[in-house]
């Protein structure tokens, strides 16, 4: 096959289409057909995506399974994945599925909604793939829209605010971006990205408006990518949409907001700021390194006064892109292997807490942690499954949380040694909120008279869930095969990244060695 | 066989876990306890059919990532070898006894089923107590490391309906990750320094390290000291050492058999253990030695002076045993870490037997665990007085005085320890510290004894009436770890602490004559021990300790001054007679001495006020920080901020698509499309023109 990333990538939008425009009618079984053929589609996007894997050399470097083509206007249309990116292609087509299983509830606008998910999916997984500046523009912020209408049609009271919020946020940060790539065309004269990756973009100092610049366009270009995918990880201060997005939006919402929507911002900054702007990144990566201390530090405080579940499951999620931020910005080995585990892992375990919240909100429709107590006495699945989910959230050794943390800090530890002091401070502070939801939530006498009669879980809800313990497990046991794919991208993206660094001009070294 | 050793526990977890609805409660107990046989009888076949040797069993790769690899595998030395059999045989025994012990308990209602997630627990706990022990890279022994850690939080939280208890699992888990927090550190430093995490690899660069400068924070520091102290402070967590210890009084909230298990015998040793395993390193950290030293001997005497004066009987005991790893670090701490881990070794049969003991007493009780109601249970519970008293005999340390092994097994570890203790701190503050501490546990150990067994029954009569002796699988792990306290230290006494060549041997080294000035100079320092046989030759890595051949605190402690010798016995039998008098003969002086020293009292009966401080000065200030990093961080500054702007673009927005409902929703993102359409048109058309 020699289009199967494209396959992959539009089997979703396909199914979306059919149900748009072949599916008729709110009747009950029109919806039950919707939610039938976005599962069949997902799942077999899922199936079809293995190819993917099977065929991925684990030794090349470069990008594999490239598809090339002209479409509208005589733009360019290219997809190819390499060790970076085909794993995030994989967690996509994965965690798509069991998010239209768990939405399975779902009483209003069935099949738009499905449709909205299905567009989403075929949008994230271009995002992954795309080699060609405009497409990955195009995927990058096609993608909000979905999501802009999952918050804030099926969302919570306030939905309203959230969507505006999020779409606000995420879309001001492109606009910069679109800006940087505008530049980055008229400078290098192309949009094929495995060209821009090999182009040096100027480095050479800039004065603007008396301002002096070091690192010159690099710098800039940075910042303004940086712009984007900051608010996508999302990074301390530009974090305060996502609390409310994911208190706001359904729990399938959330889920991909977590699982896969957060990563596109940690894939952003490996695709472009490190290997275009190796300079840029040199010059802002020690400040970088500090924004993530201070999310992994600040919101783990702040997840710890939370009251609402999901508020604090989204801080603690704030808290984790931290660790990813800081170990692609320590640009070593461990630091950016790390990375990129820490954002497959965090996938599997954020979802998997998203969908704890919604197994007991659909039951009492309340994320107050105060309504709840004693659960563990008449749920005794949900609290083993929980329990594992939150000691995969605190790091324990195990289980997949433990390694991408680790080799963050051990990543980073290598560049500074103060950061790696705070950021390692934050596994005690994750244990602190993270058992603290937990005991309040699942611990002690069921007293509550209003929960007295709630059941554990249902068999589709253990379903769901049982992919997800899965490979959380097998992630923190046995991570070998997932590092050895990552690993030779990596290696080969931090030798290119030293050997500009060592190249750069020398006042520029000068200057960024006094931060 | 070592493999088998490390996941029969495992798969007894998951079949008592899992399984449990198939094979029934009993079939779930049998199961897991029949496989901790299993491992406990593989592991003494093992320890006794070692030769020293280092083995290393590659089981399955793990972390790699570039120059880092860590992978799973066992490293079977003498260390690992005496950790299989401690580990294996007390919870082979404490499996044993919680079959009688959890038969019955009141904080489950009829119909709950709570026996086979408690077997699960322990043999989880078991484990991952034996992948720490036989771990050959630091991170495996991390996994092993936080495993016990989970395994403790949940059996301290199993009465999940107590509020305390969940309390205590909390607390005992989050301050034990504080410790972590240094252990990592000092992982992640090593790695940047040697480039690995194999034990054999640090191990090698460890003279290296010494000579080593290592850029941390705000200034230079030696590699090799830091690189201690960092792994130290994952050592304190574990096993509850001074500012760190907080936990370990709370975790008796825990079923008494978990306490005898991981809060007596096993995990809070793992400290200990670390210290030791890391010896090679700890050779060439002699500044960081000196603080393990200074802070095992504080802890050793604020423990025991908590221990005075508390009533609850596991309270008791517990402190007991933070002062006793203060023993063990102190012997570590002055470079004789087989006397540390001879200490170790004992201690965790006395140690469990006096837990095992108390629990039964409990269990006769009623689940009355405060010695102010108990008295006289010598007749009723005469299986476990014995017991205890052997378990007392031992911790105490009773033997033939200047004999030096004649006695039971916490008399021939403790004055090596404190022997030990005298050599390495040239006759200062850990020795003397040492010393009162012995005189303290003497007294609150009699303390115990007195008040529970002796005297008129006190309390409720109604328990008092009803109070039995435990079924044969509570009494007989008595038995056996009876055996242990008795005999431990009188059959290993030589390999532990010894002359050096035996000592060097049992542990896999090699050993060599002397330098003649080295002989000069020992002769110098202590003339009694002018006779310097043998110091050990191996490099370091190469045998399971290490000791450097200028340390020789193991050869000069066989020949400290007579006084020193007798300076243990002598603090024993004061602390009896002391006890004595005000338990038995005058049973109203401690109430008087109580209100008469009221402010001393109280700060004893509140551990020194560690609690209230840590309160004051963490947990609180935390909360508060966190509250206004949310409400005036991200509330007013940050949405604040951004809101100001966006909502001067919403309400534009709102008038162009009248009130925002969801209905319009649709609208908002068909303007969106439109607006990226209009963007890409724009890019493709100026793209189209090149």
């Amino acid at each position: 096959m020699d289009n199967l990333l494209s396959i992959v990538t539009f089997l979703p939008a396909l199914a979306a289409a059919i149900l748009g425009i072949f599916l008729k009618g709110g009747t009950e079984a029109a919806d039950r057909n919707a939610k039938w053929l976005a599962l069949i589609a997902t799942g077999a996007t899922f199936l079809i995506s293995l190819f993917i894997l099977a065929q991925f050399d684990p030794q090349e470097t470069g990008f594999q399974m490239v598809e090339e083509g002209r479409w509208l206007l005589g733009l360019n249309y290219k997809m190819g994945v390499d060790g970076i990116s085909v794993l995030f292609v994989l967690l996509t087509t994965f965690i798509m599925p069991l998010v239209i299983a768990a939405s399975w509830e779902v009483k209003t606008r069935v099949k738009e909604y499905m449709i909205a998910f299905l567009v989403l999916e075929t949008l994230m997984l271009g995002v992954f793939m795309a080699l060609d500046l405009v497409l990955f523009y195009l995927f990058f912020e096609g993608g909000l829209i979905p999501m802009f209408l999952i918050i804030g049609i099926w969302g919570g009271k306030n939905r309203i605010y959230a969507a505006f919020k999020f779409f606000l946020y995420t879309f001001l940060g492109s606009v910069l971006m679109l800006v940087a790539m505008v530049a980055m065309y008229a400078e290098a004269g192309t949009t094929d990205i495995p060209t821009l990756l090999t182009h040096q973009f100027p480095a050479g100092e800039m004065n603007i408006l008396g301002i002096h610049i070091v690192g010159g366009m690099q710098t800039l270009m940075f910042l303004a990518f940086f712009a984007s995918f900051a608010v996508k990880m999302p990074m301390w201060p530009v974090h305060t949409w996502l609390p409310d997005a994911h208190v706001q939006a359904p729990t399938a919402g959330s889920v991909v907001l977590a699982s896969i929507l957060l990563k596109l911002g940690g894939y952003g900054f490996l695709r472009f700021n490190l290997p275009m702007f190796p300079v840029g990144s040199e010059v802002i990566g020690p400040f970088v390194l500090w924004l993530s201390v201070i999310a992994i530090v600040y919101t783990s405080l702040v997840a710890l006064v939370q009251e609402d579940m999901k508020k604090l499951i989204a801080y603690s999620s704030v808290a984790h892109m931290g660790y990813v931020t800081m170990g692609i910005f320590a640009a070593n080995q461990q630091g950016i292997d790390g990375a990129i585990f820490q954002m497959l892992s965090h996938g599997f375990i954020s979802g998997a807490l998203f969908l704890c919240v919604g197994v007991i909100y659909d039951r009492m429709h309340t994320r107050e942690i105060d309504a709840y107590g004693g659960l563990v006495n008449r749920m005794p699945a949900y609290a083993l499954i929980f329990m594992l989910f939150t000691m995969a959230n605190v790091g324990l050794p195990g289980t997949s949380g433990f390694i991408g943390e680790f080799l963050t800090l051990m990543g980073v530890f290598q560049v500074n040694t103060w950061v790696a002091l705070f950021a390692t401070s934050g596994v005690i502070l994750s244990a602190g909120y993270a058992l603290w939801l937990y005991r309040r939530v699942v611990m002690g006498d069921l007293i509550k008279e209003s929960l007295k009669t709630i059941t554990d879980m249902t068999r589709r809800e253990k379903a769901i869930f049982a992919p997800l313990i899965v490979m959380t497990i097998w992630m923190g046991v046995y991570p070998a095969p997932i590092l050895d794919r990552i690993g030779p991208s990596v290696e080969a993206l931090v030798a290119d990244y030293e050997t500009a660094v060592a190249n750069m001009p020398q006042a520029t070294q000068i200057a960024s060695q006094s931060h | 066989m070592e493999t088998i050793i490390l996941f029969a526990p495992l798969v007894g977890a998951l079949i008592a876990g899992f399984g449990w609805r198939l094979i029934g409660e009993q079939g779930a107990m049998w199961v897991t306890t029949g496989l901790l046989f299993l491992a406990c009888l593989l592991s003494w076949i093992v320890f006794l059919g070692h030769d020293g040797t280092t083995q290393q069993i590659d089981i399955l790769r793990w972390i790699e990532s570039g120059t880092m690899a860590a992978d799973w595998s066992i490293r079977l030395d003498r260390l690992t070898a005496i950790m299989l059999i401690v580990v294996t045989t007390v919870s082979a025994l404490v499996h044993l006894y919680s079959m009688g012990y959890m038969a019955h308990d009141a904080n489950f209602k009829e119909g709950e089923v709570y026996k086979p997630r408690f077997f699960a627990y322990l043999s989880f706990f078991t484990f991952a107590m034996l992948a720490l022990v036989t771990a050959d890279n630091l991170v495996q022994m991390f996994f092993g490391w936080e495993g016990v850690g989970v395994a403790s939080y949940l059996l301290i939280g199993f009465y999940y309906k107590k509020p305390s208890a969940n309390a205590a699992a909390m607390k005992a888990f989050i301050v034990n990750r504080v410790g972590d927090f240094g252990f990592a550190l000092g992982i992640f430093g090593l790695y940047f320094l040697v480039d690995s995490v194999r034990f054999d690899d640090v191990f090698a660069a460890a003279p290296e390290l010494a000579e080593t400068q290592l850029s941390f924070l705000w200034t230079e520091w030696n590699a090799a000291n830091l690189m201690a102290f960092l792994l130290f402070v994952g050592a304190m967590g574990k096993s509850a050492q001074l500012i760190l210890h907080t936990w370990l009084p709370d975790a008796m909230e825990g079923p008494t058999p978990v306490s005898a298990l991981i809060h007596a015998a096993t995990m809070v040793t793992a400290g200990v253990f670390l210290v030791c395993r890391m010896s090679p390193l700890m050779e060439f950290a002699p500044e960081a030695m000196a603080f393990v030293t200074f802070l095992g001997a504080t802890t050793a005497f604020f423990a025991a002076t908590v221990g005075l004066v508390q009533n609850d009987i596991k309270r008791v005991i517990a402190y007991s045993t933070c002062s006793q790893l203060g023993y063990m670090f102190v012997a570590a701490g002055v470079g004789v870490y087989s006397v540390a881990m001879f200490h170790l070794f004992t201690h965790a049969f006395f140690k469990a037997m006096l837990f095992l003991g108390a629990g039964s007493v409990i269990h006769g009780m009623h689940h009355e665990q405060d010695m102010r109601n108990y008295g006289g249970l010598r007749k009723k519970l005469p299986y476990t007085f014995w017991a205890m008293m052997i378990g007392t005999l031992a911790i105490t340390g009773v033997g033939i005085p200047l004999t030096g092994w004649i006695g039971f097994a916490g008399f021939a570890s403790k004055d090596a320890v404190i022997e030990s203790a005298f050599v390495g701190s040239q006759g200062g503050y850990a020795f003397w510290m040492l010393v009162i501490a012995a005189l303290f546990t003497s007294f609150y150990s009699w303390r115990l004894m007195f008040m529970t067994f002796y005297g008129n029954p006190r309390g409720d009569k109604h328990t008092h009436e009803h109070a039995h002796e435990s079924p044969w699988t509570m009494v007989a792990p008595l038995g056996v770890l009876a055996l242990g306290a008795i005999f431990a230290g009188m059959i290993w006494y030589g390999s532990f602490f010894g002359k050096t060549n035996e000592v060097v041997k049992f542990f896999g080294g090699e050993y060599a004559e002397p330098a003649e000035e080295l002989k000069a100079a020992v002769a110098e320092r202590s003339p009694k021990a002018s006779e310097l046989h043998y110091v050990m030759e191996s490099a370091p890595g190469e045998a399971a300790i290490y000791m450097a051949p200028e340390n020789t605190v193991l050869h000069e402690a066989h020949y400290v001054p007579t006084w020193v010798k007798l300076a243990p016995f002598l603090a024993m039998v004061i602390g009896f007679g002391t006890a004595f008098w005000f338990y038995i003969v005058n049973p109203a002086l401690p109430k008087r001495l109580a209100e008469s020293q009221r402010p001393l009292y109280l700060f004893l009966l509140n551990k020194w006020y560690f609690d209230e401080l840590y309160d004051a000065v963490f947990t609180r200030p935390a909360q508060a920080i966190g509250r206004f990093f949310w409400r005036s961080g991200d509330g007013a500054t940050i949405d604040g901020a951004i809101n100001g702007v966006s909502m001067g673009i919403i309400p534009f927005f709102t008038r162009l698509a009248g009130r925002a409902q969801s209905g319009y929703i649709f609208t908002y993102a068909f303007w969106m499309v439109i607006g990226i359409a209009v963007l890409i048109t724009w890019m493709s058309l100026s793209g189209g023109a090149e």
